[in-house]
């Protein structure tokens, strides 16, 4: 019956939600064959490549920041070792270590929200954290503690927790002093405990099981769970500098969406990147509560199951509460804010962990310090591609499902990459197509 | 007067998710609000997403595409009250941008296929398109002043927000005026209050982030900074920042930037006239 004259069905469902921005997914059938699957951005495109170039280096933070009012930090961080890397500039240990901290903060804020109003619903068929909260006041009112304290250390550091200004080339523009960073340590002793119950919790919700095969990639450092920097590394061995990302990590443009997708060089493949990619690659790297609450709920080595995501992110809430609190511990604030450099021409590039994964930037600089190029690659763009072969290996046991209940669970299943798709480039919209 | 339990939607264009987060970074009041408005349609929040009409719809981001200029008016027509939050949607935001720079540029920049991407060469604000009941400033909100105009629509009057400049803010903070101390360039004085004077608690000039105050004397600051160590490029680019769409830094940029003299192929987003109108 693949014939092109059976009868043609489209099914258009609501937008997909609980996902930063907007875009739509595309599925064509034709009986029980996948025509095409399509992540498709529609998120408008806001041309920040464009509207750096000339602009002077300091002012590469505070406007790359604004790609994404989730992870800010992600941008602020990459663009400003990005530029120290073009000028040569080595910031202070103590400084490093505060950077740290503050992408702690990132993390345990967007992770928490993520795990508690965006897809914890999902598992309970219910559509928001609010209503959640009804059925479970206690774990969502301390999840919204916990990414309060996130929050609260980015205010504490950045000024604010949304578009921060304290980072900058060479530092920070302002030092906290230390009387400041210990005013948070109650609230991140009692931040750990309960982020570790918050993983005994997701623990004990029957995550869907399903396998698939990844090429997952983090950044990984010897002494450290690779946040910051460290070099590119693939779960099938590949091990690279990240001055050579983009010969092995490569940007395609397709004509449904607005994002530019990812894809590895030479061989086209997709790959995997956030929250899962880190924990299966850089595990025995987590600070000791972390591991240890990872080792208790048995989460697998390696895991395949991208479900497994919300494990992994609540495990990562809990990396960041025990190293946060390290670093505010130990902080003396007798660094300067910033080292001195000399602005000259040449380039750099950087790669971080965002809470979604793996962010690279690169930069080429003029002698006057402006911008002459721009080069962002955001975590939801290299994992887009991956998504739409997972689901077109996910469709196939879907398929004797009413077509609602396979949209609902094809959106389910995107909300597991935690998509970002303002980063990208507004709503998912979950469209059906059956010829 | 609005209804007992308001119907509230929050709808965004192009933007960064950011203003619609501080309402879910409204931790501690969350859960109450949304037991005191019907929470109709919010799609970073909710999977339940209801038509108009609505009470009360918060717009976040700019008009950069036709069909987003359809959606909005639609979303005119299903709302009593429209209230804009932010930056992109009080002004058109960083993407705005572009309206002083060729499109066509721009988007070759960032795609090697421009062609199959359809977006409007300008990003511009929601007021040019339709009518707004009340603008909440900034690049992000801060999310006080969201809790004061939800809870001031809950009471049935106007939001009171502060028009006051930042330098005002500032003082009240106790800061050393960092423009008199560190001689660095700051829009402190005609930038709108609101975010807590943050940057020169930073030790860092105020890059305008709320927008324009009432009645700034952009001209006079203009004279400032090209007296100080900024030259003239860094200058007008200070004043096309986050905002740079917004009227008054509009022409404070673009007189900065004749004022200097300088060539127009410096610096792609100034190159172009100011369009008075924004694109339809």
């Amino acid at each position: 019956m693949n014939s092109p004259e059976v009868p043609s069905r489209a099914i258009r469902v609501p937008i997909l939600t609980r996902v930063e921005g907007e875009g739509s997914l595309l599925v064509k059938l034709r009986e029980r064959e996948i025509l095409d699957v399509q992540l498709a951005i529609y998120e408008p495109p806001r041309l920040f490549e464009s509207l750096l170039r000339g602009r002077p280096f300091s002012d590469v933070a505070d406007i790359t920041a604004r790609i994404c009012g989730i992870c800010p930090i992600a941008y602020q961080m990459t663009a400003v070792q990005a530029l120290e890397a073009a000028f040569a500039v080595s910031v202070d240990p103590e400084i490093r270590r505060l950077r740290r901290l503050m992408y702690c903060g990132e993390w345990i804020e967007s992770l928490a929200l993520h795990v508690h109003l965006l897809q914890a619903p999902d598992f309970f068929d219910l559509d928001s954290g609010i209503e959640l909260a009804e059925r479970f006041p206690d774990e969502v009112k301390r999840g919204l503690r916990l990414k309060k304290i996130g929050n609260r250390l980015l205010e504490t550091l950045g000024g604010r927790a949304i578009h921060p200004v304290n980072l900058a080339v060479g530092g920070f523009y302002r030092l906290p002093k230390a009387a400041e960073l210990q005013t948070l340590i109650s609230d991140f002793e009692w931040g750990l405990a309960a982020a570790i119950d918050t993983v005994r919790w997701i623990a004990t919700i029957p995550l869907p099981s399903i396998q698939l095969p990844y090429d997952y990639v983090a950044i990984q450092h010897p002494d450290e769970y690779g946040i910051i920097e460290g070099e590119v590394v693939c779960s099938d061995g590949l091990r690279i500098s990240h001055h050579d990302y983009e010969q092995h990590y490569a940007e395609i443009q397709v004509p449904h969406s607005t994002a530019l997708q990812s894809r590895r060089v030479p061989t086209g493949r997709s790959y995997f990147v956030g929250p899962l990619a880190r924990v299966n690659l850089n595990r025995e790297q987590l600070a000791e509560p972390a591991r240890r609450i990872a080792d208790e709920i048995q989460f697998p080595t390696p895991c395949h199951n991208a479900y497994y995501g919300i494990l992994a992110r609540s495990i990562e809430v809990v990396h960041a509460f025990a190293e946060g609190l390290e670093h505010l511990r130990s902080y003396q604030g007798r660094a300067d804010a910033r080292v001195p450099f000399t602005v000259k021409n040449g380039s750099g590039c950087a790669v971080t962990e965002a809470p979604r994964g793996l962010i690279y930037h690169r930069y080429e600089v003029d002698s006057q310090g402006r911008i002459e190029l721009a080069k962002i690659v955001p975590p939801t763009s290299q994992n887009q591609a991956q998504i739409e072969g997972d689901l077109r290996a996910l469709l196939p046991s879907l398929l004797d499902q009413p077509d609602a209940q396979i949209a609902l669970n094809c959106e389910r299943f995107v909300r597991n990459y935690d998509p970002c798709i303002s980063c990208s480039t507004h709503f998912l919209n979950l469209r059906i197509e059956r010829e | 007067m609005i209804a007992v339990r308001p119907k509230l939607a929050v709808i965004k264009f192009a933007s960064c998710d950011g203003c619609q987060l501080s309402l879910l970074d409204l931790e501690d009041e969350l859960l109450t609000i949304a037991r005191a408005v019907q929470i109709s349609h919010f799609a970073e929040a909710s999977s339940r997403l209801e038509p108009g009409p609505y009470d009360v719809t918060l717009v976040e981001g700019s008009i950069t595409t036709p069909e987003d200029l359809h959606r909005l008016r639609k979303l005119r027509e299903d709302s009593k009250l429209l209230i804009t939050i932010g930056a992109c949607a009080t002004s058109g935001g960083i993407q705005a941008l572009r309206n002083f720079a060729s499109h066509d540029d721009f988007m070759r920049a960032v795609y090697a296929r421009p062609d199959y991407i359809e977006t409007l060469a300008t990003s511009t604000p929601i007021a040019a398109h339709v009518k707004v009941d009340f603008e909440l400033r900034g690049c992000p909100i801060d999310k006080h002043q969201l809790l004061e105009v939800i809870s001031s629509l809950l009471a049935g009057h106007r939001p009171r927000t502060s028009t006051e400049s930042v330098c005002q803010a500032c003082k009240r903070r106790g800061n050393v005026c960092v423009v008199v101390a560190q001689d660095l360039p700051c829009l402190g004085p005609v930038t709108h209050a609101g975010c807590g004077a943050i940057c020169p608690t930073f030790d860092r000039g105020c890059y305008g982030c709320f927008g324009p105050t009432i009645q700034p004397n952009t001209a006079s600051l203009g004279d400032h900074l090209l007296g100080g160590r900024v030259n003239p490029s860094e200058a007008a680019m200070l004043m096309h920042g986050i905002n740079a769409y917004a009227p008054e830094f509009s022409a404070a940029g673009q007189r900065l930037w004749q004022l200097a003299g300088l060539p127009k192929s410096l610096h792609p987003s100034l190159q172009v006239e100011l369009r008075k109108e924004p694109h339809e």
